[in-house]
């Protein structure tokens, strides 16, 4: 029974050690040496996806085994999050690397910071127990709220990190008292036994109602939807861009399986209550995020109004609860993260000699210096807009088939009118591009591995446009549908 | 040529792959980048014309399809074929994929590699519109197409290129996606994407009524009709002259194709209830547009005016057929406005193609689009007038030329239908040859108005070889319609025969 527990926690454990190994062995390498940290780090990844690939319970004919008395779960979506969560962590690695060298910011701390943070998105997206969702989630948020001040002389990181820190506690307050309910009215902490607890009881429970609502905040607090957002553009922006490239990538995976594993799989009975809290909270993330980004000069405010507005899409996939609409959400925010990692990544490219290239401007005239680049950005452009035959297309006409299939007409109506408005400002993005004049002709250099890395995820955006089939496929068949 | 080559993925892959390899290739050399981009849109109009002999004209079912699985988890197919409404617009397209690859020879000086590979990707984008059978195809080659438009006009573009790309990008994603939401409808309904079963699909009215405007939001503006037409004059305006030519001669026939293929046999119903909708749009259009282009001071606003006028033509030679069927004289009266409608679209690809090139001509010489800055032109350059006045003549509809023919049976399908839609249609021939004729006037005959003018050169070889094609076609196509007409024969009849059948009543509803 235990060696079962312990197999199917593998990827886990295996991450949990190396942590703790790349922070002892840090201590004792000399400066000069900190390569052998990264290199450790993308072992540690190379190695968890392996083994999270070996998964044995899949060969007994099962869908899913948990572990650990029922709060811990193993199924096919929370292994297609876990290794898109690493593959986007190690790209995330890679660009930080250049980053932080050229920051002098090379330390340990950013490798094991995000490792534990990367353990808490895998056990958050495994998780299925209010106990192990606060777990999950408080590992990620800790870790990010340190991240975030990462650079200790920057005034605005620490500012960030605060309002951060502030926020994200007063959301995690919430999803605890929200907890708290619900296991008051049901009785259990186990998301299976909570089910099953409304399902005998009815949802007609005050008490039950009012944690949901609870817990929809928290959840839109660390989806970052409106009205929740108010974190997203300030730590977006403040954070060094490497932290916030992480931040703005694989913890939206974790959050995801939050949602599904709460909302679904726990308060699944309630669907028709949670539904109308999600519908409002997606359309006004959808219409605030692309207005707000309309206005703004700097890329990282950009992406992040851009990102609220892209979780708004993630909440019209959830939306239906249906089988086909978790595989939409889930396939939105997997190619929401390839696509932000990519976008993030040409901002790192651009920086030099110790500048962030945060103003758009920084942007003007790419496609003379240097024209794969400024194709690459424009991918990851289009794609976000929506424009076929870039991925972000097809995650987009997925969810707001899902909205259809729901029955929500106008939300879809409202969320391609947007998303048209949205068009404006990465077309902004092109234009400076590619229509206006470089302020500047110094050449853009990069390490070899950081333009394998930027070339192959901006191969990605298009690649897996026009071969959709398969991870459609993937995300779909993770839900039976 | 073998008969089981996919000539339709041939058509559209080869200049899309072949635009990278541009790229690719000729970074460093523009020279190779224009040589490459000139054998790859040759070969694929050597390809395109191998399609057009072996087209079967006798039956109106789908030729040359292909069928390969894409999204199979939601039943989207890489599905194609074409009818004789599709085999005349790719022909159009490849035709014009080289002459706007010669067009821009000497023209485009800077990122040659990158102009070049822009016009071939869009050249197989466009191409794949006219060949997709499957819905989700369509929208994809339907929306990519605008990357490269959108990156041709704001890179190579007049001073006010940023406004008027953003605003065609923008106007164009905007109609096109609720025809989106409406194409989702449709599969979540059908449970297919294939544009023919959709065909056969019945629907409610009322369901019908929300598809068509869906539809008609796509592609009223793309064609453009009255009143979503005010990108095209600022696109057309500013865009690099092959952006023009490509822009009038194809991009807005892909609107007209659209109703075609959609509107018309999808929502036969919506269209019969909701015809005098177009009818009253596109007469308008014909006729306020019209006067509209008179007044015009830039040579290049005024043929876009011109073009959405004659495009008026296109939508009224469709949707004519419903107001036909009920005088029930029935026969020819409705093909005539169909077939009128097609053949308009093809002359009007080759006439305005000519004319943004005529423009694109001596805005090479003197940098000026406006009408009074030219002024006996023809005293210079009498090779470069002769041709021009002859496009210009064939744009107000002089019989002998291909403009004289699309609009002439779309007439005379108007009375049939009625004495006053034919009546304000004809007044385009008034107007037609006042805007086209002034203009002739003011800029090519006259005395030599400037010293500016009195300096011109005449057309070179080059410009004489691409200006002389288009001509032929344009007279081959006046004088000689019958092939084409033929070509589309019997796709008009089945999609007549289509559209006199309610769908509602299939259903039992």
């Amino acid at each position: 029974m235990n060696t079962t527990n312990m197999l199917l926690a593998a990827p886990e454990l295996w991450v949990l050690t190396m942590a703790c190994v790349i922070l002892i062995v840090d201590l004792f390498l000399r400066e000069e040496r900190r390569g052998i940290i990264h290199m450790l780090a993308m072992i540690t990844l190379i190695f968890a996806a392996i083994i999270t690939l070996r998964a044995d319970y899949l060969s007994e004919g099962l869908r899913s085994a948990t572990a650990f008395n029922g709060s811990f779960i193993r199924d096919p979506m929370g292994d297609v999050l876990k290794l898109f969560s690493l593959f986007v962590l190690g790209i995330v690695y890679i660009y930080s690397k250049f980053y932080l060298r050229q920051f002098r910011m090379f330390r340990a701390d950013f490798y094991t910071l995000s490792l534990f943070a990367l353990l808490g998105v895998m056990l958050l997206i495994s998780a299925n127990n209010l106990v192990t969702i606060y777990l999950g989630l408080e590992l990620i948020s800790l870790s990010s709220y340190a991240l975030v001040a990462f650079d200790r002389e920057s005034k605005r990181g620490s500012e960030a990190a605060m309002k951060y820190f502030v926020l994200g506690s007063m959301a995690s307050g919430m999803l605890l008292y929200g907890m708290s309910m619900i296991y008051g009215a049901t009785g259990s902490m186990d998301l299976i036994q909570i089910a099953d607890a409304i399902s005998t009881r009815g949802g007609d429970d005050l008490l039950l109602v009012f944690g949901m609502v609870f817990l929809v905040v928290g959840l839109a607090f660390k989806l970052g939807v409106v009205p929740f957002h108010m974190w997203i553009p300030d730590v977006y922006h403040g954070a060094p861009v490497a932290v916030t490239l992480f931040i703005s990538s694989v913890p939206k995976m974790a959050a995801f399986a939050m949602a599904f594993r709460l909302l679904h799989t726990g308060l699944g009975e309630l669907h028709a209550d949670w539904q109308q809290m999600l519908s409002l909270l997606a359309i006004l993330s959808i219409v605030l995020g692309n207005l707000a980004a309309i206005a703004q000069t700097n890329i990282k405010r950009m992406l992040a109004y851009s990102t609220i507005s892209h979780m708004g899409f993630v909440l019209m996939g959830l939306l239906p609860g249906t089988a086909s609409g978790f595989g939409a959400g889930m396939y939105y925010v997997i190619v929401y993260s390839v696509m932000s990692a990519a976008g993030f990544g040409m901002v790192i490219l651009l920086s030099a000699r110790g500048v962030e290239a945060e103003q758009l401007d920084d942007f003007k005239g790419l496609n003379q210096r240097n024209s794969w680049y400024a194709a690459i950005m424009a991918m990851v452009m289009f794609s976000m807009a929506g424009v076929p035959v870039f991925v972000g297309f097809f995650a987009k006409w997925l969810v707001i088939k899902a909205a259809l299939d729901a029955g929500l007409v106008w939300l879809a109506i409202m969320a391609v009118i947007f998303s048209v408005v949205g068009a404006f400002y990465y077309l902004r993005v092109v234009k400076l591009m590619y229509f206006d004049e470089p302020v500047t002709e110094s050449p853009i250099e990069a390490p070899v591995d950081f333009r394998a890395a930027i070339s192959l995820n901006g191969v990605m955006i298009l690649g897996l446009g026009i071969f959709s089939s398969s991870l459609i496929a993937v995300c779909m068949s993770s839900f039976g549908a | 040529m073998a008969s089981n080559w996919p000539i339709l993925s041939i058509l559209i892959w080869l200049p899309i792959l072949g635009g990278i390899t541009v790229i690719a290739a000729g970074a460093q050399r523009a020279s190779l980048a224009r040589l490459l981009a000139l054998v790859i849109s040759i070969l694929t109009f050597v390809f395109s014309i191998s399609l057009f002999t072996s087209f079967d004209t006798t039956t109106a079912a789908m030729q040359f399809t292909e069928l390969e699985p894409w999204v199979a988890t939601f039943d989207i197919f890489y599905r194609l074929g074409v009818d004789g409404f599709s085999v005349p617009l790719i022909l159009l397209t490849t035709f014009f994929g080289v002459l706007v690859v010669i067009a821009g020879w000497e023209v485009i000086q800077d990122n040659v590699h990158q102009y070049m590979a822009a016009f071939l990707i869009m050249e197989g984008l466009m191409v794949g519109v006219f060949c997709a059978l499957d819905a989700m195809l369509f929208y994809v080659f339907f929306e990519a197409m605008l990357i490269p438009m959108f990156l041709a006009i704001g890179m190579w573009g007049g001073p006010r290129r940023v406004y008027a790309t953003i605003k065609f990008f923008l106007y164009t994603f905007l109609g096109s996606v609720f025809m989106l939401i409406g194409l989702i409808y449709l599969y979540i309904q059908s449970g297919t994407w294939s544009i023919l079963e959709w065909h056969q699909f019945p629907l409610t009215l009322e369901v019908q009524k929300w598809l068509f405007l869906g539809f008609l939001a796509a592609f009223s503006v793309k064609i453009p009709m009255w009143p979503v037409h005010t990108w095209l004059p600022d696109a057309h305006v500013e865009a690099p002259t092959g952006g023009s030519v490509v822009l009038a001669a194809i991009m807005l026939k892909i609107g007209g194709y659209g109703f075609i293929r959609f509107s018309l046999p999808i929502t036969p119903d919506a269209s019969a209830a909701l015809d005098w909708l177009i009818i009253t749009l596109s007469l308008i259009a014909v006729v306020y547009i019209g006067f509209v282009a008179l007044v015009q001071k830039d040579m290049k606003k005024l043929i876009a005016y011109s073009s959405i006028s004659h495009m008026g033509f296109v939508t009224l030679g469709l949707f004519l057929a419903f107001a036909i069927f009920q005088n029930s004289e029935g026969g020819r009266g409705a093909a005539l406005g169909v077939e009128g409608a097609m053949v308009q679209m093809i002359s009007h690809g080759f006439v305005s193609g000519a004319l943004f090139l005529c423009v694109g001509v001596l805005y090479d010489r003197l940098h000026s689009r406006m009408i009074a800055d030219y002024g006996g032109v023809a005293n210079t350059m009498p090779w470069f007038a002769s041709f021009a006045v002859l496009f210009f003549m064939a744009n107000s509809g002089l019989p002998g030329t291909s403009g004289f023919v699309g609009e002439f049976m779309v007439i005379l399908a108007a009375f049939q239908a009625n004495f006053w839609y034919a009546f304000l249609a004809a007044l385009t021939l008034i107007l037609g040859a006042a805007y086209s004729l002034w203009l002739v006037k003011r800029v090519i005959f006259g005395e030599v108005t400037n010293q500016e003018v009195a300096n011109l050169k005449d057309i070179n070889a080059r410009e004489a070889f691409v200006l002389g094609t288009i001509a032929v076609a344009v007279l081959l196509v006046g004088l000689w319609p019958q092939p084409l007409v033929e070509l589309m024969h019997a796709s008009v009849d089945q999609l007549l025969q289509h559209i006199q059948q309610p769908k509602f009543t299939v259903a039992g509803i």
